[in-house]
């Protein structure tokens, strides 16, 4: 059992409030001190306060310039206790101290004029760290979430995360990233690897929103929320559209995903009237608008073929040989047998399931994937469509043995069985 | 990608060499090692949970009797040839680290400080999500 969060005092409205302005705060702090370690514990602490006195104090009139406030405070404590430290370290070796000065306090009308969440999200999501660091590291700097609410939704123990984090924060430190927009000529890199991880974060609240697991929804809400937010501030780059697209038309299809008991239910036989509409517009209409503006990457031509699924009313209406098409564009973009494997699927849809194993046997001398599930799943399915149901049975049989999802391994083995009682 | 690492003491060998029965200086030795490396798991940020479990003397197998009531022998199953001393499970980013790591247990301090190279079992953990792909 995890301990209450402090949060959870608040109503809902001022937890949104305190995460959309954990960002904002940050950014000012790290602006006028430097030191973006110190100035993300200072911040931790300010939302802290927050959570302990909103509740009973109210929010106050403006609530970002007091948590500016309460953090740059935190600083100066900080940076008090350091120099006095470093005093009483040159006392003992007798030495005249330098004379230092204690920053004055900041001035809110000079902090917090711009919004650092995306210089924010640059510098947690670096190349140097680790996709689990980048991802703890966004999720408590910009997200605002707390360490243990970061190590509730990951499974870990809380010190265990907190050491994610401070190693995360060691290793920018080290690696001397500045606090600023990154080169042109290094930007669209830098860009990715943001998408990298809000994609991460979504993943890992939408798999697993199955069963006792619910409380990573959280994950989902806090991907799609920062996805928003860099839309906002990148209004124009048709690969951060094409992200939000892909997680709104992913999300969409949440409730029809899994059964009463948890199991799993793939696309073509799940209950489309499950589908959320209002999602499936907001992402349609996202994706039209990027595509015709050039320069297509991965997320968008994810996001397409998404909507080409949510845009069929029943399965049989679906537009294979359109989704054909995008995994072609796809395949040529992203050297990722797994997009191949997804291609076999529609190459089987649109030309039969002979054509799509023909494609899977080349994909077997892939040592990426040589001895991965979805091989066998996808070939599975694909020997199910061709009436060969010896061969069917005996891949769901492989890919239930090798995954590593309980609900994936229930699905296939289901799918065996089926087969087998036929 | 979680793991868990099981530390198998060959059965043969517990009755004459297992830990309790070392000099005082090898145990410690030991323990300092597992202290040490379960710190450097934690500081990693890579450290789920470790127990040390007890020996066949305290080990039953269970089965349902009659109504369902426990029917319990004494010790390991008869056609053991290990015994789970303890376990760790960790959360790391690649299967070689576990691999990595769990070499690093097998090689831990026996008698007279040389390693043990007690046979690691390496499970992944099966999650309730499902595995990545959107």
């Amino acid at each position: 059992m995890t301990a209450p969060l402090p949060t959870t005092k608040l109503p809902k409205t001022d937890e949104h409030l305190l995460r959309e302005l954990a960002p904002q705060v940050l950014g000012a702090v790290v602006r006028r001190y430097g030191n973006f370690a110190a100035a993300e514990d200072a911040v931790q602490e300010a939302l802290l306060a927050a959570a302990m006195q909103w509740p009973d104090a109210g929010v106050p009139d403006n609530p970002r310039a007091w948590l500016i406030q309460v953090a740059a405070r935190r600083m100066t404590d900080q940076l008090r206790s350091e120099i006095a430290r470093r005093r009483r370290e040159a006392e003992m070796l007798r030495q005249e101290p330098p004379e230092e000065q204690v920053a004055p306090p900041p001035e809110d009308a000079e902090l917090g004029e711009h919004d650092d969440t995306l210089l924010l999200l640059f510098m947690c999501c670096h190349p140097v760290l680790t996709p689990a660091s980048a991802i703890a590291l966004t999720l408590r700097a910009v997200g605002g979430l707390t360490t243990a609410e970061i190590a509730n939704a990951y499974l870990v123990p809380e010190a265990t995360m907190a050491q994610r984090i401070s190693r995360a924060k060691q290793k920018i430190k080290d690696s001397g990233v500045p606090f600023a927009m990154p080169t042109e000529r290094e930007s669209e890199e830098r860009l990715a690897s943001v998408l990298h991880v809000l994609y991460l974060i979504f993943n890992e609240g939408y798999a697993s929103s199955i069963g006792e697991e619910l409380q990573r929804g959280d994950l989902v809400r806090e991907a799609l929320r920062l996805a928003r937010a860099v839309r906002t501030l990148l209004p124009d780059d048709g690969e951060v559209a094409g992200l939000l697209a892909l997680m709104l038309l992913t999300d969409a299809r949440r409730d029809a995903r899994t059964g009463r008991d948890g199991e799993l239910i793939p696309l073509a036989q799940q209950d489309r009237t499950l589908w959320d509409r209002a999602l499936i517009d907001e992402g349609v209409a996202l994706i039209s608008a990027a595509l015709p503006r050039g320069s297509i990457g991965p997320y968008q031509l994810q996001a397409a073929i998404a909507a080409v699924h949510d845009e069929a009313q029943r399965v049989e209406d679906t537009d294979w040989p359109q989704i054909l098409a995008l995994y072609g564009l796809l395949e040529r973009l992203s050297d990722n047998p797994m997009v191949t494997l997804n291609r076999a699927v529609a190459v089987a849809m649109v030309h039969g399931p002979r054509s799509g194993l023909e494609l899977l046997a080349t994909l077997g001398r892939d040592s990426r994937l040589a001895d991965h599930y979805r091989l066998a799943a996808v070939r599975a399915h694909l020997y199910e469509m061709a009436g060969d149901v010896d061969a069917a049975v005996a891949d769901y049989l492989a890919a239930a043995r090798r995954t590593t999802s309980i609900p994936e391994r229930d699905y296939l083995s289901s799918q065996a069985a089926k087969l087998s009682r036929k | 990608m979680k793991y868990i690492l099981m530390m198998q003491f060959p059965l043969g060998a517990w009755k004459t060499q297992r830990f309790g029965l070392w000099p005082e200086q090898d145990q410690k030795r030991h323990y300092d090692f597992l202290k040490r490396f379960n710190q450097e798991l934690v500081d990693a940020g890579e450290f789920v949970r470790t127990e040390g479990l007890g020996g066949p003397e305290q080990m039953k197998i269970v089965h349902a009797g009659k109504n369902g009531a426990p029917a319990i022998t004494d010790g390991p199953f008869p056609e053991s040839k290990e015994v789970l001393a303890g376990y760790w499970a960790i959360d790391v980013e690649t299967p070689e680290r576990a691999y990595e790591l769990a070499a690093r247990a097998s090689a831990a301090p026996g008698p007279g400080g040389k390693p043990l190279n007690m046979p690691i079992e390496v499970h992944p953990v099966m999650m309730s999500s499902t595995s990545g792909e959107i």
